[in-house]
């Protein structure tokens, strides 16, 4: 649990998504960047948040909690949280922590815009 | 640390495809530290504990749960001698050492490892035992986290993890959870809270006494996350271990009864005529 090597930046697409791109180590550490992420990608006024796990290179299992919060975070305000970008590898964690009953996988920033699961 | 929460960075070829890490097919560093994808829980039997309701369970996160959601953090001040790895290496060797009495955790005999399924007995009075199991999620040098199935008393997972801070270690545990149904709800509200933040204390403090800390001070800390109820899930009360531990202890004289006869049956269809 060294240094983070994390950044994540936001994009708007249209009035009410916005795009996370995710790179580096996701842990537990890397709390304050997501949440400032959270806070730039709109707030409240967004209604559709999408992270992109494209850049994901490392994630341990405080990094899954962090996701949890800000899930919490998203259903409290009434947005929708989507992912794409996952490996396989990823994807798998995911599933095996049942994420992904909450946050919708995706397999391309197209389709999460849309909100087509192929 | 490089922080960049600010907007309108240009999309890259990320955004469209696999990432380079994937395309070069290099496996993640965390690969070997995650579990392998399961559907249902598959268990052997162990000596010492009951060993039901695990099998063919799924694993229910946070998400699946339905009370309240709840971070607890147990904390304590491991010194300066002691580095995190070794913390963590002693905790994943000797874990069932450090439960408190009356609680058994049946896992494999060679520690913590991802993908391990372990069997649990806990002691919830008047003799009767709750038995249940955890799931090693993910397990390095400096963290494990273990996973609950349906019928737990909480849905989520326990992270035990050592870190430097300053010039000296902090070793934690830490739950993010929601109770698995109304009636864990309940009898976390009425108890159940205070009986595991012990509960984690206990094992915390025997874990700084085998690591050798004279006098182990453990700090709770507990937040709500989420105050809402998630009443789509109450009817995980199906799996309730604790009603099902409680009805199988009050059963247990007439199964045993049932396996002496049908043992006393084929013995005789074994014995030879004449």
């Amino acid at each position: 649990m060294g240094a983070q090597t994390i950044t994540m930046d936001v994009r708007r697409v249209g009035e009410k998504t916005a795009v996370v791109d995710i790179r580096g180590d996701v842990t537990a550490a890397c709390e304050p960047v997501l949440m400032s992420a959270y806070e730039a990608a709109g707030g409240s006024a967004t209604n559709r948040l999408v992270l992109n796990f494209a850049g994901l290179e490392y994630m341990n299992s405080g990094g899954i909690g962090m996701l949890v919060t800000l899930l919490v975070r998203a259903n409290r305000q009434h947005q929708q949280l989507a992912a794409y970008g996952l490996s396989e590898h990823y994807r798998e964690i995911f599933e095996l922590t049942r994420l992904d009953e909450a946050i919708t996988i995706y397999d391309s920033e197209e389709s999460a815009l849309n909100g087509v699961v192929r | 640390m490089t922080e960049t929460a600010g907007p309108d960075k240009v999309a890259s070829a990320e955004q469209i495809g696999l990432s380079a890490r994937e395309a070069a097919a290099a496996p993640p560093r965390d690969a070997a530290s995650w579990a392998r994808k399961v559907d249902r829980l598959q268990v052997d039997a162990r000596d010492g504990v009951r060993g039901t309701n695990v099998a063919g369970r799924r694993l229910t996160g946070p998400v699946q749960g339905f009370g309240k959601m709840w971070q607890k953090t147990y904390r304590m001040d491991a010194g300066p001698r002691i580095q995190p790895q070794q913390a963590i290496a002693t905790w994943r060797e000797h874990f069932p050492e450090f439960w408190p009495k009356g609680n058994r955790f049946a896992g494999a005999l060679t520690g913590i490892n991802p993908g391990d399924v372990a069997l649990l007995d806990l002691a919830i009075g008047g003799g009767v035992k709750l038995s249940t199991g955890v799931f090693v999620l993910y397990a390095d040098t400096e963290s494990f986290t273990l996973m609950t199935p349906q019928g737990h008393m909480f849905a989520g997972w326990i992270t035990f993890s050592a870190e430097r801070e300053g010039d000296t270690t902090v070793v934690q545990a830490q739950v993010l959870m929601r109770a698995n149904d109304p009636l864990y709800e309940i009898a976390m509200t009425l108890g159940g809270h205070r009986k595991e933040d012990k509960f984690w204390a206990a094992t915390l403090t025997a874990l700084g006494q085998r690591l050798g800390i004279g006098d182990p001070k453990v700090e709770t800390r507990s937040t709500c996350v989420d105050s809402r109820r998630q009443w789509r899930h109450s009817r995980n009360a199906w799996h309730n271990s604790m009603v099902r531990s409680v009805l199988q202890t009050l059963a247990a004289p007439v199964t045993s009864l049932g396996h002496l006869m049908r043992g006393s049956r084929s013995g005789m269809k074994s014995q030879p005529n004449g």
